[in-house]
């Protein structure tokens, strides 16, 4: 379970982020749409522990798992390594399961760089997953993939997910991606931003 | 095509051929001995144990300021990359330290600690040490917010973080700061020993300096050149081939 609870956040002189309130349960996915600039990254953000500099409270759980825009692996480690150096606790044979998991397990020896835009995202998400996290959170993971790679990435993730049970937090601007992944669906819009259950929705 | 050995030994033996060239026009071995000319002194002083020792005493010198230079250069710079405000106090330091000439540095260590061992390591530390900061500072602002975050957010502890996460991407810098550390650091320390020491290369380069001796002084210059091509290539590049093994994977 996790709770938000952001009365305020800014950049300078400049208001990003109004009143944001939300509760995420476990198993539950809660996707936020809205449009490119609007400050969902900045939410994901704090959410995640890694900017502290607003007004209000985030309870989150110990294990936070994220899946950022970019793969963002260590490109002068292997694959297998990019899991096991993330976490500890991670045997190699677990490690190796994952990857074949997201359907790299030929790869577990290769480095980032020698992998495909997409694969790189799958090791993104094996990292994510093999954690057992109780908090993901996932920002726009799917932007900039061709429509095929980003049908089987969101089939993937939805395995996943209903595989693991944690309670995710979920970023995009596309609603069709918002629709498959969300049990909820709430929008961040307005200057300062504020959250808002997404128009249309049944309840 | 050529190999990786080929091409330096190729580009060494001109250098040599240059020398021989360059003896037969001088025709005076008091000014330049022919170089087969001195393989024979220079057994005599490998045999003697003389050359050995006084090469160990400089290689030792080496090692410590190395080390003792880089350990502090990575620190500083780390600390001046990352956070601004140190930064802008400490600049103006670095820039007067690199402005400093060696030479200057070395006597006033002699002066204030004494003709001694600490005072010859302190010396080139110094001179070195800005050197490292400045490099090391570069890589330390280029390195990626994103990696940090993913660090941060899956709660890497602070040794593989730095061990994974931050060295390899200051790893180009670090091998740049240790490539020219260690060339300009043997060079500095040929000047403290040869001003203040009673061993070590630069108190025989100064010794024959002084008999007039052109043979002997080449003789222990060379041999260190030697030395230093050897850490080069035995130790620098292929720790710098390893470290880079993912770029061209």
């Amino acid at each position: 379970m996790i709770r938000v609870d952001i009365r305020a956040k800014s950049f300078g002189d400049t208001p990003v982020l109004g009143r944001v309130a939300l509760e995420v349960a476990k198993g539950e996915t809660v996707a936020i749409i809205g449009p490119s600039g609007i400050g969902k990254t900045t939410l994901l953000r704090i959410v995640a522990g890694l900017d502290d500099r607003f007004e209000g409270t985030v309870e989150r759980p110990g294990r936070i798992a994220m899946v950022f825009q970019e793969p963002t692996l260590l490109p002068w480690r292997s694959v297998l390594q990019n899991l096991t150096l993330v976490h500890p606790g991670l045997t190699r044979r677990a490690a190796r399961d994952m990857l074949a998991r997201v359907g790299i397990g030929d790869k577990a020896h290769a480095f980032p760089g020698q992998l495909s835009l997409g694969q790189q995202r799958r090791l993104a998400l094996a990292r994510a997953f093999a954690g057992h996290s109780e908090l993901l959170i996932m920002d726009e993971p799917f932007v900039s993939l061709d429509p095929a790679t980003a049908e089987t990435m969101l089939a993937l993730t939805e395995r996943l997910i209903a595989e693991e049970r944690p309670a995710t937090l979920f970023v995009t601007h596309s609603r069709a991606e918002a629709e498959r992944l969300g049990t909820r669906i709430l929008d961040l819009a307005g200057r300062p931003a504020i959250l808002s259950p997404a128009q249309g929705q049944d309840i | 095509m050529l190999g990786r050995l080929a091409v330096p030994a190729i580009s060494l033996s001109g250098l040599l051929l240059l020398w021989v060239i360059a003896a037969a026009l001088t025709a005076d071995p008091q000014i330049l001995p022919q170089p087969f000319a001195l393989v024979g002194p220079w057994l005599a002083e490998t045999r003697s144990g003389a050359l050995p020792h006084h090469l160990g005493q400089t290689l030792v010198r080496v090692i410590w300021a190395f080390c003792l230079a880089m350990s502090l250069g990575l620190i500083l710079g780390l600390l001046m990359g990352r956070f601004e405000r140190l930064n802008r106090w400490l600049d103006p330091w670095l820039v007067v330290f690199l402005n400093l000439p060696a030479l200057v540095l070395i006597v006033l260590c002699y002066l204030w600690i004494g003709l001694n061992e600490t005072a010859a390591i302190v010396a080139v530390t110094l001179n070195k040490v800005p050197n490292v900061t400045v490099t090391i500072r570069e890589g330390a602002r280029a390195l990626s917010g994103d990696l940090d975050a993913m660090a941060r957010v899956y709660r890497m502890s602070g040794w593989a973080r730095l061990r994974h996460v931050l060295l390899p991407q200051l790893a180009p810098f670090v091998a740049a700061a240790a490539r020219g550390g260690v060339a300009v650091i043997w060079k500095i320390i040929l000047v403290v020993e040869f001003l203040g020491r009673s061993n070590g290369i630069g108190f025989k380069i100064h010794l024959y300096f002084q008999l007039f001796d052109v043979g002997m002084v080449l003789i222990y210059a060379l041999s260190f050149i030697v030395v230093m091509l050897a850490v080069e290539w035995l130790i620098l590049q292929p720790w710098e081939r390893r470290a880079r093994r993912w770029r061209t994977a």
